[in-house]
């Protein structure tokens, strides 16, 4: 099929793409925060051993 | 030695070592299974002769939902496990499952109802699959919910863990809400006992996607696990090591 | 239970909760016969889940508070016996007497007479149900301090088939046709319930007070 109709989708495009995004957002997304999760509680980690290192 | 290798995949700081290095790999095998599940499905697949295009929302809506009910059948079992035999790594995933399991059940709700207005006229009914899948939504929350209010996450695991046992009744109710309710869901066609009744051309890279999606879990479980893990085990030694090094 | 009969608050509220929630539907809705007699199995069904989930906290919670609960479960006798008189009385304070009051309501709502009998079946076989797994929700939240919300958000998705069941029922009965599937499936439910239940409570307990 040819590139315009492949964007077309038979006339249903919104929903096909809407579906398909929809799908890409959310799955991205949930990798995303998870990466971000864990690198934030490193961090903390860190954090808090430099403060009881300070401290001793 | 195989019962060896169970056990020492049971130690956190083997299994976030392990899982780390494996998290790439599975990552990459993910990655090209979707481009090829998209093309195959988007491009090679022929439009439907009474739908159109927009059955092409099969190959999102339906991976979906078998992974809804696959990762609350795993948070199940491993809360059964973990239960049983209080191993950490088996609380560890059962928790880290719910919110993917939750981010599956919504898309193919929502995938559904993109799916079933062009085609049924309606955006949603309350028919028995759709009610049942949205219940299902509404207990991965519940398990989530309960993990989260709970300070002390030893016993947190295991209130959320009994939860997410009793719940499983709902996910016969939702395999089999089609064969035993009429409703406007469609019927099962590829997990009968007998040939499938979809065209080889559009089950291939529905089968395709549904791989991707398994795999797609895989990775992300580890991952997250590998995080709930630090955080369980954070006043041992490994984890003080790990994160100075870092 | 005792206890729940002198604080006759404890009765009379959940009851007085189950007849206004009734009352106020054709007050809000329009009192169309016609449309009451279809919502009407639902709304007394809602009204009994809202009102079954309004008394759960008292399960255990005042235990919890004074410390009796611990007490109780450190006893020679199996904690699932102790949970099931809990859950007993819990029924008897609730279910029982919409079960005495719905006939009532039915009439209020003009349900057909068939339609009645119907739905105290299907109240005798599922307001159990509701006290049982109730019992596992809040064994589950019992020691939270705002555990009443989350408990509504456990419990509920875990009440709709019975809701779902027990409504369909009715909306049969009032029809004219079979209802004999929906029963047998509540009371499938009732068994199901009764038999794992205790033992789910019994767990959560022992997880909550650990």
């Amino acid at each position: 099929m040819s590139l315009s109709e492949f964007f077309h989708m038979g006339g249903y495009a919104f929903y096909v793409w809407a579906s398909y995004g929809l799908a890409l957002v959310v799955l991205i997304a949930n990798v995303l925060v998870s990466v971000w999760q864990h690198k934030k509680l490193i961090a903390y980690f860190q954090g808090k051993g430099r403060r009881a290192r300070r401290t001793l | 030695m195989f019962v060896r290798s169970l056990n020492k995949l049971a130690s956190p700081r083997y299994f976030y070592i392990l899982a780390g290095r494996l998290v790439p790999w599975i990552g990459v095998v993910c990655v090209v299974l979707v481009l090829i599940g998209l093309y195959w499905g988007l491009v090679i697949a022929p439009a439907d002769y009474q739908q159109g295009d927009s059955y092409r929302i099969i190959f999102i809506h339906v991976p979906s939902a078998w992974m809804s009910l696959f990762i609350y059948m795993v948070m199940a079992v491993c809360s059964a496990i973990g239960l049983i035999w209080h191993i950490k790594l088996a609380e560890v995933v059962a928790i880290s499952s719910a919110p993917i399991g939750a981010s599956f059940t919504f898309l193919a709700l929502a995938t559904g109802s993109l799916w079933g207005k062009p085609m049924w006229g309606t955006w949603w009914v309350w028919d028995a699959r759709l009610t049942s899948e949205l219940l299902l939504l509404f207990l991965y929350f519940g398990v989530i919910a309960l993990y989260n209010a709970i300070e002390d996450k030893r016993v947190a695991s295991r209130a959320a863990g009994i939860l997410a046992i009793v719940g499983v009744v709902n996910i016969p109710i939702i395999h089999y809400s089609v064969q035993w309710w009429n409703t406007l869901h469609q019927g099962p066609t590829v997990t009968k006992f007998d040939t499938p009744s979809i065209d080889i051309s559009m089950l291939i890279p529905l089968l395709i996607m549904a791989v991707a999606f398994k795999l797609y879990y895989v990775v992300l479980v580890l991952m997250r696990s590998r995080r709930e893990m630090l955080l369980r085990e954070r006043n041992t030694k490994w984890v003080q090591d790990l994160v100075e090094v870092q | 239970m005792l206890l729940a009969l002198r604080r006759r608050a404890e009765i009379v509220n959940p009851l007085l909760f189950f007849v206004l929630v009734t009352t106020l539907f054709p007050l809000g809705i329009g009192d169309n016969p016609s449309v009451l007699k279809i919502a009407g199995p639902g709304v007394i069904w809602v009204a009994a889940l809202l009102s079954a989930l309004l008394c759960l906290d008292g399960m255990f919670r005042s235990d919890f508070e004074d410390g009796s609960l611990e007490q109780l479960m450190l006893s020679p006798h199996p904690v699932s016996l102790l949970v099931i008189a809990k859950i007993t009385g819990h029924w008897l304070v609730t279910g029982l007497p919409l079960l005495i009051v719905a006939p009532l309501l039915g009439i209020l709502l003009s349900l057909p007479g068939k339609a009645i009998g119907v739905l105290l079946v299907t109240l005798l076989l599922g307001t159990p149900v509701l006290s049982l797994i109730g019992a596992v929700g809040v064994a589950l939240t019992v020691g939270l301090r705002r555990g009443g919300i989350i408990l509504s958000l456990l419990v509920l998705p875990l009440y709709v088939p019975v809701l779902i069941f027990a409504s369909t029922a009715v909306d049969a009965a009032a029809a004219g046709i079979a209802v004999t599937a929906q029963l047998y499936m509540l009371g499938a439910i009732l068994v199901l319930a009764f038999s794992l239940a205790p033992l789910a409570t019994a767990a959560s307990l022992r997880i909550s007070l650990s």
